[in-house]
């Protein structure tokens, strides 16, 4: 059966937990992606921009010098952040301000943790002359200040939210509540898998080119299909994007990888499949990090992008059927693995994308004690490139910030 | 007088609304979120709702639950949320809140978002809302075509459930929606969240008349932006119940520092929606 139902579930997830005052829209919403995905004109100019635009296909590139540190593993990278505007986002973004177009709405609104999904909408909205406000988190909007910037250079507005825990579920909250009052002529662009249906579904069939093109390359040019599948989960809109054409392929084994922040004994952590509960979030049922009584717990990752307490309903249906493994890596080893990434390949991975290296390398290292023999293909999706957490990584590692010496001046 | 006759439709809570109606005036509802300014001073804020300032004030209380990620309430509320979670507000202070109100003579109903019915189990919440005196719950994110559960315990427990309808709703979603109440149906009356405004919205009356027309078996209230008795009047005019909650909260303005002249004001203001509604129809 193919999933979601025409209800927008996938098993005991998904659905329309929102006000009614949105139900229209997500009816009009639903039958104009319906209508868009089923028109060719919509494919050719989607898929215009995905070449002329933002650059795709976006390569595979065999991380050589990073394999030697992962068992018997060849670790392949599904080069996303090769994208305009450094990440995935722009490829669900480019067909959601199409959409809009057509609705004949005139501004789109999102919500954004790291940024990556509100300089993508703002990049959209600047192409495609649409009037666009960002809402993030005050939190985020600190420890990705450039991005801030970036959006404000792009001509959108940035709305820092001061509420809750100031990370990227309380933007999702504003933008929830922006859209239930300006609805006629604006479209909420979501940034991920998850809230109401057909958001689910459609942000999934925008990212399944990350999958279609990585599997036509693994055949093509890689000697067949992978023998693992790997990319980090928060909402997990790159991850379903990477998993979705290899659904359908038992030999492949598809692993998410979510950000335990420090651990999650400690309970600072955004774990939502490994440590959370089914529950209703953001208009959406779905495994959720939450009390007893249902209050939605703050989540915590070094990475903003990974820093949500819920997660895509699909993925909570990837887990249940075990079709797909999560599990947890911390940011201690999410930052080693961008350190090692970056000093083995050259290539600075966002800090979201670093946790997906990381849980690839324990994989690779555990299948050398497992199955020595194997030597395994683990196909990485790299979702996003990291010059947006410098900053992050600076605090880090504790760079001085200083160079390492001054040459050439006189006595 | 009150056209409405199916019982099995008007339930506990409808059943207010008619003999409100046959008393020549709409009912009207007054919501404060349980724990703002803190839980016991709330059981105090919900009977001055009631009592008003002589006497005559909402007929039906809506007991908000305070929750993390509240899609539908504007700042006022959020705030007083925010605060009363920090306080130690629980799921259960709710049902406290119903007895207190029930105690009064007027029926208490809860306003919560589905994940907490959920979290404490929808039959056991049904069930403990109904021993506490509690005549019904409104859920504001919960489609009414994808709640089973909730179907078979309110059932079970005698409970209305009320769902929301808005400006942009389909007339099929009217029809589903109203199909699915019982008690009544609360009409939002403009695109937003919750909050006072200072005009009442041309969308209302037009929301009223088009869920009259689809479904006449169950009363329709109309909630967000209503602050002051001269807008309960027009709003009572048309609307079967004339729900206040933001305007009512903003009473409670010292943070719990001056309880009684919070209580004062809003005793105050109960009484002059109460004076609205009364006046509605002349």
């Amino acid at each position: 059966m193919s999933l979601p139902t025409d209800t927008g579930h996938f098993g005991q997830f998904g659905g329309r937990f929102v006000p009614e005052a949105l139900q229209a829209a997500l009816a009009e919403l639903t039958e104009a992606f319906d209508a868009a995905w089923a028109d060719p004109s919509y494919h050719a100019e989607l898929e215009k921009l995905q070449r002329d635009y933002s650059g795709r296909p976006t390569p595979i590139t065999v991380a050589g010098n990073f394999s030697r540190q992962c068992g018997n593993a060849t670790i392949l990278l599904k080069r996303e952040d090769l994208n305009h505007t450094g990440a995935h986002k722009i490829n669900n973004v480019l067909g959601q301000a199409l959409l809009t177009k057509r609705m004949g709405k005139t501004r789109v609104i999102a919500e954004t943790g790291a940024g990556q999904h509100g300089v993508a909408t703002a990049t959209a909205a600047a192409l495609l002359g649409l009037e666009c406000r960002v809402y993030m988190g005050e939190v985020d909007t600190q420890r990705q200040a450039l991005n801030v910037a970036r959006m404000q250079l792009l001509g959108a507005e940035v709305y820092a939210v001061a509420a809750g825990s100031r990370t990227l579920k309380d933007a999702m909250n504003e933008a929830m509540r922006d859209w239930v009052t300006t609805v006629e002529d604006t479209h909420y662009l979501i940034g991920t898998v998850g809230g109401p249906h057909p958001f689910p579904y459609l942000v999934r069939e925008l990212q399944r080119v990350i999958s279609t093109e990585a599997r036509r390359q693994m055949i093509a040019e890689h000697g067949g299909l992978p023998d693992y599948v790997a990319a980090c989960v928060g909402g997990g809109s790159n991850a379903i994007g990477m998993f979705y054409d290899f659904i359908e392929d038992p030999s492949v084994g598809l692993y998410g990888f979510e950000a335990e922040g420090e651990g999650i004994a400690t309970g600072r952590h955004a774990a939502t499949i490994t440590a959370g509960s089914p529950g209703v979030l953001h208009g959406a049922r779905t495994y959720v990090l939450q009390d007893e009584e249902g209050q939605t717990i703050e989540s915590h990752s070094i990475s903003a992008g990974l820093d949500y307490p819920g997660v895509g309903p699909e993925h909570a249906w990837l887990a249940t059927t075990g079709r797909a493994v999560y599990e947890p890596v911390t940011d201690a080893d999410a930052m080693d693995a961008f350190k090692q990434l970056t000093r083995t390949e050259g290539i600075i991975p966002a800090i979201e994308s670093a946790h997906a290296v990381a849980g690839a390398k324990r994989l690779g290292l555990r299948l050398a004690q497992e199955r020595p023999d194997l030597h395994p293909k683990i196909l990485v999706c790299l979702s996003g490139r990291g010059d947006k957490d410098v900053a992050t990584a600076f605090d880090w590692f504790g760079l001085p910030g200083v160079p390492d010496k001054t040459v050439g001046g006189l006595e | 007088m009150s056209s409405f006759t199916d019982a099995a439709r008007l339930g506990n809570t409808g059943a207010v609304v008619s003999s409100c109606l046959d008393a020549g005036r709409p009912a009207l509802v007054g919501y404060l979120p349980v724990g703002y300014p803190c839980v016991a001073q709330s059981m105090e804020a919900f009977r001055a709702v009631v009592e008003g300032s002589d006497g005559r004030g909402a007929d039906i209380v809506e007991i908000g639950i305070p929750y993390s990620d509240p899609l539908m309430d504007g700042l006022v509320i959020q705030h007083a949320t925010v605060k009363a979670r920090a306080r130690g507000v629980h799921t259960r202070d709710a049902f406290t809140a119903a007895e207190t109100v029930a105690a009064t003579g007027a029926a208490p109903m809860v306003m919560t978002y589905w994940n907490l019915i959920e979290a404490y189990g929808p039959d056991r919440f049904a069930r403990d809302l109904a021993s506490a005196g509690g005549r019904g719950v409104i859920t504001p994110d919960l489609p009414p075509d994808d709640c089973p559960e909730w179907f078979e315990a309110s059932d079970a427990h005698n409970l209305d459930r009320v769902f929301l309808i808005a400006p942009s709703s389909t007339d099929e979603r009217i029809a589903l929606t109203m199909g699915s109440c019982r008690g009544w149906v609360y009409a939002t009356s403009v695109m937003g969240v919750t909050g006072a405004r200072s005009a009442t919205s041309d969308a209302a009356p037009v929301i009223v008349g088009r869920a009259r027309a689809i479904d006449p078996t169950v009363p329709v209230g109309i909630g967000l932006g209503v602050s002051n008795g001269a807008q309960a009047a027009e709003i009572g005019g048309y609307a079967d119940l004339v729900i206040v909650g933001s305007a009512l909260l903003k009473c409670l303005d010292s943070d719990g520092a001056d309880m009684p002249g919070d209580l004062r004001r809003l005793r105050a203001l109960s009484g002059e929606l109460a004076a609205g509604v009364a006046s509605a129809r002349p």
